[in-house]
């Protein structure tokens, strides 16, 4: 474990490599970013598996003394942190492969490939530091890499426009993150995470700063992992290439503002209406953001609104005090999402289009894309037996018997809502018959379906780490030996598991009915509540109230700020040039070049100095 | 000898200076600007010379810096009267109001 720290730096090296030759290596540049990666993993494997029986380690130095002022530096390797590393470097490792068949022909594939190391290096960087700012460090690198990797496509607008969108929408999030950091600081007199917990836990800090730190840094959280309202960016971010939007919107970034609630989890813990709000905004945004995705036809878009409904459900979960059940979703999220995003990559690779109007009757096609889409479908939808399952039934349990029935409402519709709108994805691009005219759809080459597969293979199995019927090994393993972070697994009600599995189901049959079966139109929904539908298929009109309200009004002031400056500031600095000017106009008419002036000038100044002399005596007073 | 005052040849430097600073300020011949020149510097060799004699320490002193002071007001003349010809030679002028170039 003492090796952690060579983690995140071969991304880095990766980044650097292909920064100073990728050029020459071309499409060989994919196996340096894939030879790093997997070293990463390999490292990471190594890590999870001595952490299992090795206390946590941590090694920090001095980085920075300012008088008493010790800030540090360093890495620390706990339950969590060994568990996102694992996480972060095989999601990576695998879109690192996939994307070698994905971006084949791409000219810019070294610097495709230099900029998932950069973002690679961020994440792990970030779920290895011991201390706040450190982590911000690395927010901000994450932040930098994704803007990259979104406006990839930098020559198509929409995608500049989505890369400027996310980098703002976290930026605005981000000053609530430094905020909150800094009122930490000035409370704690520490930027280390155990230090922190210790003086919450003493009493150091009042209730009210408490609060106050936690939901700023929560709203740090809030705009990296797009929950409402800073939700936007997600679903506009798709215009990356796919294998990005699985590593960003599954497995990292999004996950990051997770990871930063799980990490000062404790800090949430003492101050109850912080959870609250977490738990609060959790629910609002699963239950907002599946009902855009029930009619959104962008394969990607339903896909990006199910990411920022799943993460609501993290934030739910970690909000109703059940830890456990928000990283142990993280986890199973973080590969059945990926595994979505790269067979949709799959299916866009073969078809040619993201509509998922123009796609359909693709099952027979897509032999081996097609029940791997399935087994992500249905390990998100909570069908029992697979990992979706358990780790929505944790978050449900947490949500009930942590007190908020309403929003264990909201995530039980929200779950009803997340099964229809993926089966009716699934429904319309592999059932039925071809609507598009694409000729010779050809299923993807190995480099891009294998690690579909081993994504497949965790999106069954990864949730039988954490059961209710064979023991919560992972919960008991992650709140080993800390009281602050809740129990390893919460007992609740049988009925609320067989209430999870009838609403998936009653989810799955009714799109089976409308998409599959097609004994009920398609535009009964559509028509039965136009308005609604209408609403829903513009995401609520967020996007249009930020265009009149929050830019609107920022581009008032702006003008104005501009009118500002032009008039009156620069007519200041003009003015005072001017004037400048005009005096040195006139003196240089002065110099008129002849001697004669200016001995004039001297005798006549040398006169009145004279004159002044003889009336004051010699001294000026 | 001693009817003559101090204050007379004081005062005879005074106008010699204030007629030679007139002359080197307003006339636009620069041979009269440089004869003026001369002037002043004489009015000055005067003020010496009277102090030698009449100051608070009469000593030789007074008198021989008064004709270094010549000497070198001769040199100077040579100089200017130099300059004023290559200057009148690149010009065609002794006009001191033409030659400005000092402005440039």
């Amino acid at each position: 474990m003492e090796n952690a720290w060579l983690i995140p730096l071969f991304p880095l090296l990766s980044f650097l490599i292909l920064l100073l030759i990728g050029k020459r290596l071309k499409e060989a540049s994919a196996y340096v970013g894939i030879l790093f990666t997997l070293a990463s993993l390999v490292f990471s494997i190594l890590v999870l598996f001595e952490r299992f029986s090795e206390p946590t380690f941590l090694k920090k130095f001095d980085w920075l003394t300012i008088g008493d002022l010790h800030l540090t530096a360093g890495f620390e390797v706990n339950q969590l942190n060994a568990l996102m590393l694992f996480i972060v470097s095989l999601v990576s490792f695998l879109v690192h492969t996939y994307s070698k068949g994905y971006m084949h022909g791409d000219e810019r594939m070294p610097v495709f490939y230099a900029y998932l190391g950069l973002f690679t290096f961020a994440m792990l960087g970030l779920v290895i530091s011991p201390n706040l700012l450190q982590t911000y460090i690395f927010w901000e690198l994450v932040g930098v890499g994704s803007f990259l990797l979104i406006g990839f496509y930098f020559y198509k607008e929409e995608a500049k426009a989505a890369a400027k969108k996310a980098f703002i929408m976290t930026r605005i999030g981000d000053v609530g993150l430094l905020i909150g950091m800094i009122l930490l600081f000035w409370q704690t007199k520490s930027f280390e995470y155990s230090e922190i917990f210790q003086a919450v836990e003493a009493g150091a800090v009042s209730n009210t700063m408490l609060t106050l730190t936690a939901i700023l840094i929560f709203i740090g959280a809030v705009g990296k992992s797009g929950q409402f309202p800073l939700h936007t960016w997600l679903p506009d971010a798709m215009e990356g290439p796919t294998p990005v939007s699985a590593l960003i919107h599954a497995a990292t970034m999004v996950a990051a503002g997770v990871y930063l609630v799980a990490a000062l989890f404790p800090l949430f813990t003492a101050s109850p209406t912080a959870l609250l709000t977490v738990a609060t905004v959790g629910a609002v945004t699963a239950i907002f953001a599946a009902s855009i995705g029930l009619v959104q036809t962008d394969i990607k878009r339903v896909l990006a609104y199910s990411t920022v409904s799943q993460l609501g459900y993290m934030m739910l979960a970690l909000g109703s005090a059940g830890y456990v059940a928000g990283v142990f979703h993280l986890m199973t999220h973080a590969f059945f999402k990926a595994l979505l995003f790269l067979a949709a990559g799959s299916v866009i690779h073969a078809v040619h289009t993201q509509n998922i109007e123009e796609m359909g009757g693709l099952w027979k096609k897509l032999k081996l894309t097609g029940p791997l889409f399935l087994i992500g479908t249905l390990a998100i939808s909570g069908v029992p037996g697979l990992s979706g399952f358990f780790s929505k039934d944790e978050i449900l349990v947490a949500a009930w018997e942590g007190g908020h029935p309403v929003l264990f409402l909201f995530a039980l519709i929200a779950a009803f809502m997340t099964a229809f709108y993926m089966f009716r994805l699934f429904f319309m691009v592999f059932t039925g018959e071809s609507r598009g005219q694409q000729k010779n759809v050809h299923e993807s080459p190995s480099v891009m379906t294998m690690p579909m597969v081993v994504l497949g293979v965790l999106a069954v199995i990864a949730g039988y780490v954490n059961t209710p019927w064979f023991g919560s090994f992972l919960g008991d393993w992650l709140v080993d030996g800390n009281e602050a972070l809740g129990h390893g697994h919460i007992e609740g009600p049988i009925w609320i598991m067989i209430a999870a599995t009838v609403v998936s189901l009653a989810g799955i049959y009714l799109a089976w009915l409308i998409y599959g079966k097609r004994s009920i139109a398609r535009d009964w929904l559509s028509g039965q509540g136009g308005m609604l539908y209408t609403v829903l298929y513009n995401k609520y009109y967020i996007d249009e109230f930020y265009q009149l309200t929050v830019i609107a009004f920022t581009k008032g002031f702006s003008y104005f700020l501009r009118f500002i400056d032009t008039f009156i500031v620069e007519g200041i600095v003009k003015g005072v040039s001017g004037i400048v000017q005009g005096l040195g106009a006139m003196g240089s008419k002065m110099q008129t070049g002849r001697a004669q002036t200016y001995g004039t000038v001297a005798f006549v100044s040398l006169a009145v100095l004279a004159v002044i002399f003889a009336l004051t005596g010699g001294y000026l007073r | 000898m001693s009817s003559v005052p101090a204050s007379a040849f004081l005062a005879l430097a005074l106008i010699l200076f204030c007629i030679g600073l007139y002359g080197a300020l307003t006339k636009k011949n620069t041979v009269i600007v440089l004869i003026s020149i001369e002037l002043m510097l004489n009015a000055a060799n005067i003020n010496l010379v009277t102090f030698s004699k009449y100051g608070l320490n009469p000593n030789i002193d007074g008198q021989v810096f008064a004709l270094f002071a010549m000497a070198v007001a001769a040199a100077e003349a040579a100089v200017g009267l130099a300059i004023l010809m290559a200057l009148y030679r690149n010009k065609r002028t002794v006009n001191i109001d033409e030659m400005d170039s000092m402005k440039n």
